[in-house]
């Protein structure tokens, strides 16, 4: 072997581990060992612990609270009511959505589960039997439960502090339990399209309530130095940033004097984009004690309290030819958001981007209308695994589209073809305000139903059908709009969505880089390195990447919605190019050559046309050293990147089911996904999160709901009424891609995490439907439990 | 409260310890031992994530009192590895993307651990079924089967060799 020996350009390309490149991921070393750093895993001298006392009642008034016996718990240091954090003005805080929302209830509970007092122990079983002696006093209240009967005249009404409001934070409304109203689209034009249509169709179709349930509950340790006056809290937070600047707002602390910290986090799916009372109530019991408090949430407690998802009842119509083809798209939404609104999406969207309805589907005119109202459940109506109501868009569109081929007789892989935004269509301007930037949508399909045999698969069931046996194919072809987001369209408090990031070439050639998003289990520690590498011709292995520590990172909006790859991601690769500009001048200068008489060649700067060159490596030591006389030493940039539009990922999904006519048992026989998410950073980690979010579509399609009766208790906020998959549930992937670039993004990248949650959930429910289709069915409430589906059998008579 | 002392292995060295009666394993390990690897998920024994093993038996450590663990043997995630050469479970998980967030991984080590114990060659099936007690939110375990898969033809192909 020789030392001196040049290699080859594959070899240094390989050498560098950059786009494209299956590169094994960076964070596994510690978590493999059990040495990763999760928020219950910090421990800070004379820490303290905090644990809620939680209304048993849905709605009621607080007519008192007894802490005596709580207090002479030993251990127990401390009981915290609304009363105590008043004086602070910390009783409410202000929501990401612009409304108010309790943190310890203030005269009276607005659901179940709300947190009341908050008992401060040197230690969590003190904590706890202090939580236990706690009396509380109860007057209870009619409880609102049924979204449907909020706006009714006689409706209780449930915010007394805002019910004379003209409007809390998102538009005019017009009761006391009502939140917003939002209207987008032609309601004229699509009303007369209506009219004319030869067909229409129209299905009522509840996403039910659900929960993101990361394995790790929300939680921090908030830790008040009094002596130099800062306070640092380490906690489960996908938006550090954000919760800093809604933490100084609150305290009243100079943002300068806070420190967040989002340590490793264990899957957040939405849950952790908010601000919760924990955070709050541990960051004052730390301020008043001068001890670190901890407060880590319980599993029953996460499913109670913070950050549900969906609960949107819909109804979806659609008008078409007799064809099939698709003339108008309408939708009336019913949204329950809960007691507090503390959804967390762009301001200016109350119901996110849900005008993505029109999916991939080229129709001309449309209308949407939502109205949020509030009931006595648990606040929140989060994002989980999906940008901003997107995932409830695209099952209304795919379910339309499924009920419409029924009626008309057209195959549902046809009229999806028929209906399709063409390539050559793009950009795309959507009858309800998007502009899709790029996308080949019947290029997917057809590639799908190649690879499944889908006219194979009809075949076989239409001698299921012979047989009486149930068999359904399940398509779904959606598009997703991800990327919050453009800072005309998105902001978060006032702040606009943009992200960013900072690179720091050292002299001796390796790289930090830290970036205002963070991870939660998606691997930025590695893709964001592969993005580097390649622009800066650096090996991955010698780049560090770092987020979540407000005192280090750039200010960024976080990580949620898909927004990482998008946003923070465009940021890196020009970063990355600010920095290659200013290395190839101090190239220039070292080797004595123009500026214009350089290229770029994977590592390194050449000369055109000569042997002369100088590799970035060697760049870097010249930054610190000998760089031109007018030039700034160092090697260094931040680049905060307003996107100009979304990206908008797409896929095309074929599930194929099989379904017991006795019991009801589902069986999934086959899922093949295929997705676009433009241009592909690491293979392997856009394969692992398409699994993961087919896991979790797979879950809410076959059994998550928060079902609360008709007095508002939570039936079953456990792991074991709570349906989170096995791995003997859990069906196998198949993944598969194709590659659509997009237009505006630097590296051309869309993002993928979420694409499977979002399109996966309507493949199941459109497979298990389709069963029963040939049965004049078209519409199967989800989630499909086995019960469920025997209610299906059951009404057919098909179990006999 | 009352406290009593135990004694008992963890990860091969031996412990002597003062526990109140009510504390439960996972906690004395990750609060007294600092061994941070086993995680808290649900406290109803169905996510997995405090998964040690106990005896030669997997067990959920949030279900369990330390006193039960008295003059026991345990073996948590960090006890794993042996100084720098992973085990090969370790190896497998990164090898097949058998993680994400990382948070159920140091349990589903632990549990696929035992699992190769007691079924050295298991099938597919045989692996769903035998971490069917660990939960994973990311990574819709098809990796996680590779990884173990992977660990299973590395062990017996060692023993293979030596046998």
């Amino acid at each position: 072997m020789s030392d001196t020996r040049e290699m080859t350009l594959e070899e240094r390309e390989a050498t560098i581990g950059g786009i494209g490149t299956a590169r094994k991921r960076k964070e596994d070393a510690r978590f493999i060992r059990g040495q990763g750093n999760y928020v219950d895993d910090i421990k800070l001298p004379g820490m303290l612990h905090g644990d809620f006392v939680r209304s048993s009642h849905a709605h009621a008034l607080v007519k008192s609270i007894d802490t005596e016996a709580a207090l002479k718990v030993p251990g127990v240091l401390a009981v915290v009511t609304a009363k105590d954090l008043e004086p602070l003005n910390l009783h409410w805080m202000p929501t990401l959505a612009g409304d108010m929302a309790a943190v310890l209830a203030d005269k009276k509970v607005h659901f179940q589960n709300q947190e009341i007092a908050f008992v401060v122990a040197t230690d969590r079983y003190a904590a706890t039997d202090g939580v236990q002696l706690v009396e509380v006093e109860y007057e209870a209240l009619p409880p609102l439960i049924d979204p449907k009967t909020a706006l009714d005249p006689g409706a209780p009404v449930i915010r007394d502090d805002v019910a004379e409001n003209e409007e809390v934070g998102q538009g005019k409304r017009h009761h006391p339990n009502h939140i917003f109203e939002w209207q987008v689209g032609d309601e004229a034009a699509t009303d007369a399209a209506f009219e004319a249509a030869d067909i229409t169709i129209s299905e009522d179709i509840l996403y039910p309530r659900c929960h993101p349930s990361p394995l790790e509950t929300c939680g921090c340790v908030a830790s008040m130095d009094a002596v130099n006056g800062k306070l640092t809290v380490y906690g489960t937070f996908q938006a550090p940033h954000v919760i800093r600047t809604v933490v100084s707002l609150i305290t009243g602390l100079e943002e300068s004097k806070i420190r967040i910290v989002s340590p490793d986090i264990g899957g957040g799916f939405g849950n952790k984009v908010g601000a919760y009372p924990g955070y709050i109530c541990a960051a004052a019991a730390s301020i008043v004690t001068g001890h670190p408090v901890k407060w880590i949430e319980s599993r029953i407690d996460n499913l109670t309290s913070t950050a549900f998802a969906r609960d949107y009842h819909m109804t979806g119509e659609l008008a078409a030819d007799k064809d099939g083809k698709i003339l108008a798209v309408r939708a009336k939404v019913l949204a329950d958001h809960g007691a507090f609104n503390t959804h967390a999406q762009p301001m200016k969207w109350p119901a996110g981007l849900f005008n993505i309805l029109t999916g991939s589907y080229d129709i001309p005119v449309g209308h949407v209308k939502v109205d949020g109202v509030y009931t006595n459940k648990a606040p929140g109506g989060v994002a989980y695994r999906c940008s901003f109501r997107v995932t409830e868009a695209a099952y209304l569109i795919e379910r339309l589209v499924d009920v419409l081929a029924q009626k008309t007789s057209v195959d549902k892989a046809e009229i999806r073809l028929r209906n399709f935004v063409q390539p050559e269509q793009f950009p795309y301007k959507s009858s309800l305000g998007w502009e899709y930037d790029s996308g080949d949508y019947p290029t997917a399909l057809k590639k799908v139903l190649a690879a499944v045999d889908y006219e194979g698969l009809r075949r076989e069931q239409a001698e299921k059908r012979e047989k009486g046996e149930l068999m359904g194919i399940g398509i779904s072809t959606f598009t997703e709009i991800v990327g919050a987001g453009p800072v005309r369209n998105c902001d978060i408090v006032g702040l606009g969505m943009f992200d960013s990031c900072e690179i720091r070439v050292h002299p001796t050639g390796s790289v930090i880089a830290r970036l205002g998003t963070k991870s939660q289990g998606q691997g930025h520690e590695t893709t964001f390195a592969q993005i580097i590498a390649t622009e800066l011709g650096i090996p991955s292995d010698n780049i560090t990447v770092e987020e979540g520590d407000t005192d280090t990172a750039p200010y960024g909006l976080g990580t949620y919605g898909s927004r990482s790859t998008p946003v923070a991601g465009a940021a890196t690769a020009r970063a990355a190019r600010k920095i290659r500009e200013k290395a190839k001048k101090i190239a220039a200068h070292v080797l004595e050559a123009s500026v214009d008489d350089l290229e770029w060649d994977v590592d390194r700067f050449k000369v055109t046309g000569s042997d002369l060159s100088i590799t970035m490596k060697a760049i870097a030591m010249a930054a610190y050293s000998n760089v031109p006389e007018d030039m700034e030493h160092g090697l260094e940039t931040t680049d905060y990147y307003n996107p100009p539009n979304f990206t908008y990922p797409f896929g095309a999904y074929v599930c194929v089911v099989e379904i017991d006519r006795f019991t009801g048992d589902v069986k999934v026989r086959r899922f093949y996904a295929l997705d676009d998410c433009g241009t592909r950073i690491n293979p392997m980690v856009i394969d692992g999160q398409i699994h993961g979010g087919l896991t979790e579509a797979f879950g809410i399609a076959l059994g998550q709901q928060i079902i609360y009766d008709e007095t508002g208790n939570v039936l079953g906020a456990n792991l074991m009424d709570y349906f989170l998959p096995t791995a003997v549930e859990t069906p196998k992937w198949e993944t598969d891609f194709t590659v659509t670039p997009c237009p505006h993004h630097p590296i051309g990248a869309k993002g993928i995490g979420e694409s499977p949650n979002v399109g996966g959930v309507p493949a199941f429910t459109n497979a298990i439907v389709d069963a029963f289709a040939h049965l004049g069915v078209t519409h199967m409430p989800m989630p499909h439990t086995q019960g469920a589906v025997w209610r299906t059998l059951n009404e057919l008579s098909l179990n006999k | 409260m009352a406290s009593q002392k135990i004694s008992l292995t963890i990860n091969g060295e031996p412990v002597e310890a003062e526990v109140e009666a009510r504390t439960l394993l996972i906690h004395f390990l990750r609060e007294e031992r600092r061994l941070t690897g086993p995680h808290i998920g649900c406290e109803t024994s169905h996510c997995g994530a405090c998964t040690v093993d106990l005896n030669g038996k997997s067990v959920k450590a949030c279900t369990v009192f330390a006193v039960q663990a008295d003059g026991g043997d345990v073996l948590t995630v960090e006890g794993l590895a042996k100084g720098a050469e992973l085990h090969p479970l370790q190896e497998g998980f990164v090898e097949h993307h058998g993680l994400q967030c990382g948070y159920c991984t140091p349990g589903m080590l632990t549990r696929a651990y035992r699992l190769l114990q007691e079924n050295p060659n298991p099938s597919d099936e045989e692996i769903r079924m035998g971490i069917s007690g660990n939960l994973c939110r990311c990574t819709g375990y098809q990796n996680i089967v590779k990884a173990i898969r992977y660990a299973a033809d590395k062990i017996n192909q060692a023993e293979g060799a030596e046998g």
